[in-house]
């Protein structure tokens, strides 16, 4: 294990800084928060992640992890003797892990983001129509890695609860905005129970932002960004 | 599927992504049923039954088990036989940073590639500009090192060796060199094909031009 201090820089609203913290708090692991202006990049930021200059990055001592899934691996590596392993035991499942979590990254921010920059009401039930698909996908995920338990890690919460688990509220704040049912007992009923067991672990509880916050958050992006809302 | 044992791959005989698989399997000394799937085709009945989500190849069939995507699949084979040419370093730090390497060459270098030889004009120009900048950022993390793992062959060497293949594909469409902007690379190219596992997998890149030139031709991008 190396030695020093842990900072991790983010963005309060970032899925990627979240799962993130989730993780670090799911370990005890202590470390320094540096919230970000990503519109504004510091210093810090460009020294140590020169590449993407992106948040998050773990900053371990004298190094620089980035990444978020990458970070993930690290955490259970690095600190493997600490509290549940943060990916699965063996090959196979591991694998199954990492399949998901690369499909996760892969469609859904841009799947339920795409409802909220939609501009008309085509694209929106097009995107809807989109991120149902994606969530049934992850219904079939979730039997098959749950083996029947609570979480996709099993008992504990694992690499593939944090990464599905840091987007639960801002998919809720993209049902309110859109007034459309995302994540449907009727169509997922699995992942709905998940999503309720998994916000009510502390790690959950202590690093998702609110619904509301990220509502509001959303909304302003989509006046000032997407430009999709015109200012009031 | 459940109870067949052994190794299958399901591949198409250009792709970068297959080629991993089959570098890490030759370099692992493992015994595998190599099967090629038409692309250009209908999609057989086992790829689409193995890897329902994307049906893309590659695909590993462990003992009726598969296990899909190229840098999934290398990670799962270095981790079910780890005696033989570890591909992934020992230490969580090395290894995060060879797992952030891989997955820049992932997202970065076959994209910007396909846009350098399908695109033209300032679109094309724009890939070049992007794809020069790419190069000497993989440049810059090769330094002196014999392989990006440092002395030995590894993962991130895995990641990016077979797309070396499309070079010249990018360099004749776009009109540019590889040499002239990341010498190094060029260098250990040459490095990696003297291992047998490489030499024995890359597609040879004057092929994989005659294969640009047919999608090219199929697609009307000419």
């Amino acid at each position: 294990m190396a030695e020093g201090e842990l900072k991790l820089l983010g963005m309060w609203a970032s899925p990627f800084v979240i799962r993130v913290r989730m993780m670090l708090e799911e370990k005890g692991l202590s470390y320094e928060y540096i919230e970000q202006d990503v519109f504004n990049k510091s210093e810090l930021l460009l020294k140590h992640n020169p590449t993407y200059k992106k948040v998050p990055v773990l900053i371990h001592g004298d190094r620089d992890i980035c990444e978020s899934l990458v970070i993930l691996e690290y955490i259970d590596e690095n600190w493997s003797g600490i509290g549940a392993p943060v990916l699965p035991e063996t090959p196979y499942e591991r694998a199954i892990a990492r399949f998901w979590a690369a499909y996760i990254e892969d469609k859904l921010l841009l799947s339920f983001i795409g409802i909220l920059r939609a501009t008309t009401e085509e694209a929106k039930a097009e995107k809807i129509a989109e991120t149902h698909t994606i969530l049934e996908m992850l219904e079939g995920a979730f039997k098959k890695c749950s083996t029947g338990k609570g979480f996709f890690g099993g008992d504990s919460i694992g690499y593939l609860d944090v990464t599905l688990g840091s987007y639960l509220t801002w998919i809720k704040a993209a049902e309110r905005i859109s007034g459309a049912k995302l994540l449907d007992e009727t169509k997922m009923p699995l992942l709905v129970e998940w999503g309720k067991r998994f916000l009510a672990v502390d790690c959950a509880k202590k690093s998702l932002p609110s619904v509301e916050r990220l509502e509001k958050h959303a909304r302003g992006l989509q006046v000032t960004i997407w430009k999709v809302v015109s200012a009031n | 599927m459940a109870s067949e044992k052994g190794i299958k791959l399901l591949d198409f005989w250009v792709s970068p992504f297959g080629q991993r698989a089959r570098i890490a399997l030759a370099e692992k000394g493992v015994e595998y049923e190599h099967k090629e799937e038409n692309l250009l085709a209908e999609k057989s009945e086992l790829l689409l039954k193995s890897n329902p989500v994307h049906k893309k190849i590659p695909v590993l069939i462990h003992d009726g088990k598969p296990v899909c995507e190229s840098l999934i699949i290398v990670q799962y084979i270095d981790e079910v036989w780890p005696d033989k040419a570890p591909l992934l370093p020992s230490d969580p730090y090395q290894r995060a940073q060879a797992r952030f390497w891989a997955d820049f060459v992932d997202k970065k270098v076959f994209e910007c590639g396909g846009r350098l030889w399908k695109l033209k004009g300032e679109e094309q120009e724009a890939a070049k500009k992007e794809m020069i900048e790419i190069l000497q950022i993989l440049e810059a993390q090769l330094g002196d090192k014999k392989y990006f793992g440092g002395d030995t062959f590894g993962f991130v060497d895995v990641a990016f060796v077979p797309l070396t293949s499309w070079f010249y594909s990018c360099e004749t469409c776009a009109n540019f060199s590889v040499e002239a902007v990341a010498p190094k690379i060029v260098l250990w190219v040459q490095r990696c094909m003297e291992r047998e596992s490489v030499a024995k997998t890359l597609s040879d890149p004057k092929k994989v031009y005659e294969y640009v030139r047919f999608l090219k031709k199929r697609f009307r991008i000419e």
